[in-house]
């Protein structure tokens, strides 16, 4: 079989393709893009022997319901805990499975986590733009948007038998309420008290939450001088305060710059975990220096690379035929 | 002259590099320049430098670098007077004034006490400036609007203003890449591909901060070829994906 085909049953807002995301073009106002949790779908696609980069699929809460029309092809599902029933098996994120033609794959918001991504042993094919297939929500560039009545096509599927089954879900892929900041870079427009608030008082996420980011709800962050500075950049992880002291984190798809004051910024690794919490739960945040910050981004580096090395050596046994233990 | 800037971490992967706090072309000289050095002189494990109105934000790689080595390296560029004294390129942008294309030019008119053709007169003999990039992919803006025309913004943004849309608020001038809402006032359209979203474009985007812009006036009936034009193009990499 050359490809397989897939229709799109039903797709929620936000339903979306992403890769590794778009690097270094924030200058020409393009946010990097990719998963909301990166982490989610590189460990799909490591539990497919893919790149952890390879374009897959990002279900958000709005669900998403594929049937397979033709070909087969193992896919695997990580990310949140959400319900995954497939050619009327039921199981959850964190598995591999195949599905083939005449099946269906329902992908629903289960007991935790925002978004979920399937990788696909195969080649999504789908648009790019600057050599990425990550979408830009706003804008729709890249693989683009999945949207009710349309198609997927994966080229080149391979079926991996052996690979079915549960794959696991780290410590550090799951949900985190308490996530790391750094002071600024505009701290010096908040009191040392509401410095304090921000690091001792608990916040909530409220429905004002998209890729672009989210609205906080909690006690106010009133900033004690003018409310407006020049138009500057802005990262993933920025926490940017409006004039009603208002807190809102940005995300994967965010403006690349603003004038509102930023009282702090996450710890980039934090903004995958943070991302998976749901509107109405609790966070609360640590705030540390920068120095420590990047002393915690290197030993979370190292953590990935040795999995990544382990995942890629499991693999290589299962696909081989070998059948090691794991 | 500038002073010393400001060194301002930003998480664990970023610094702030802050030339003032107030909009001026001389602080924004010295984040062209900064840039510039920075681009021809990278420092190990440099992701990406995102030139704002004041400053610059300088992204890099916390596993092969740190927030020290990158302020020593900016440092030693800043200390050379010469680094990043460049120029940009020129660009001549086709705009279109005809009364479809622009519909706030009689509202532009009366609120700046001009005639339409002055204010058209006035946006054609401004000289523009990327500034920098912002709110959406491809949205320049450009300083430099002429005394005359400057404008607060609508109270209200007004939904689907369509893209190649040539905008103004405040000292600035846009040119939309996308349908989107906006505050700003609509005096004219333009065929000028700004953002390409062709999947093989080997430059996406038609300027870079720093860039030198000045606007060209067109016909309706240019307007329409080169419109067509582009949009012959952007079929064939419709059929090509």
């Amino acid at each position: 079989m050359t490809a397989a085909l897939f229709s799109v049953v039903q797709a929620g807002a936000h339903v979306t393709v992403q890769d590794g995301g778009r690097q270094g073009a924030m200058r020409f106002g393009v946010p990097a893009s990719g998963p909301m949790d990166r982490r989610a779908l590189a460990l799909a696609n490591l539990a497919l022997g893919n790149d952890p980069a390879a374009a897959g699929i990002e279900v958000s809460l709005g669900g998403l319901v594929l049937d397979c029309q033709a070909g087969a092809v193992t896919l695997a599902v990580a990310g949140g805990g959400f319900i995954v029933e497939a050619g009327g098996r039921r199981g959850g994120s964190w598995q591999v499975l195949t599905l083939r033609a005449g099946e269906r794959l329902a992908v629903r918001p289960g007991p935790w986590g925002s978004w979920c991504c399937i990788a696909f042993a195969g080649r999504l094919d789908v648009p790019r733009w600057m050599g990425s297939a990550a979408t830009h929500g706003p804008s729709g560039l890249g693989g683009g948007r999945l949207g009710t009545g349309g198609r997927l096509r994966v080229a080149e599927p391979r079926v991996q038998a052996g690979s079915d089954g549960a794959i696991p879900c780290p410590v550090w892929a799951r949900a985190r309420s308490v996530v790391h900041l750094v002071p600024g870079p505009q701290e010096r427009f908040f009191s040392p008290a509401t410095l304090a608030t921000l690091s001792e008082g608990v916040f909530r996420l409220t429905d004002a939450y998209d890729r672009m980011g989210v609205r906080l709800r909690g006690p106010a962050l009133w900033p004690e001088r003018a409310l407006a500075i020049p138009s500057e950049a802005i990262v993933r992880g920025s926490v940017q305060v409006s004039g009603e002291g208002v807190a809102t984190v940005l995300l994967a798809d965010h403006q690349t710059t603003g004038g509102y004051p930023k009282i702090a910024t996450m710890l980039d690794d934090d903004t995958d975990g943070f991302a998976q919490l749901r509107p109405h739960d609790t966070v609360r945040f640590r705030l540390i220096p920068a120095a420590e910050a990047l002393r915690l981004a290197r030993l979370r580096a190292r953590l990935w690379r040795d999995y990544c090395a382990r995942s890629a050596a499991r693999s290589a046994g299962v696909f081989s035929g070998g059948g090691q233990a794991t | 002259m500038t002073g010393a800037p400001q060194f301002r971490p930003v998480a664990d992967h970023a610094l702030l590099v802050e030339f003032g706090t107030e909009i001026g072309a001389e602080v924004h000289a010295a984040v062209l320049r900064l840039d510039r050095a920075l681009t021809a002189q990278p420092c190990p494990g440099l992701r990406e430098v995102i030139p704002g109105m004041v400053n610059l934000l300088v992204g890099f790689d916390p596993v092969a670098t740190d927030h020290p080595a990158v302020t020593a390296h900016l440092r030693a560029l800043l200390a050379r007077p010469d680094a990043g004294a460049a120029q940009g390129r020129r660009h001549e942008v086709p705009v279109c004034y005809d009364p479809a294309l622009a519909p706030d030019l009689p509202a532009v008119a009366r609120q700046t006490g001009l005639s339409q053709e002055a204010v058209i007169a006035a946006h054609l003999a401004g000289r523009f400036e990327v500034f920098m990039y912002g709110f959406a992919p491809g949205y320049a803006y450009l300083a430099g609007l002429p005394e005359a025309l400057r404008l607060d913004r609508k109270p209200a943004p007004v939904r689907g203003v369509a893209a190649g849309s040539v905008l103004i608020a405040g000292a600035q001038c846009l040119v939309s890449t996308l349908t989107m809402p906006t505050g700003w006032w609509v005096i004219g359209r333009s065929p000028a591909v700004i953002l390409d979203p062709a999947p093989g474009a080997a430059r996406p985007f038609l300027f870079d901060v720093g860039d030198a812009v000045v606007f060209r006036r067109i016909d309706a009936a240019d307007y329409a070829a080169m419109a067509k034009a582009r949009e012959g193009a952007s079929a064939e990499v419709g059929q090509g994906a």
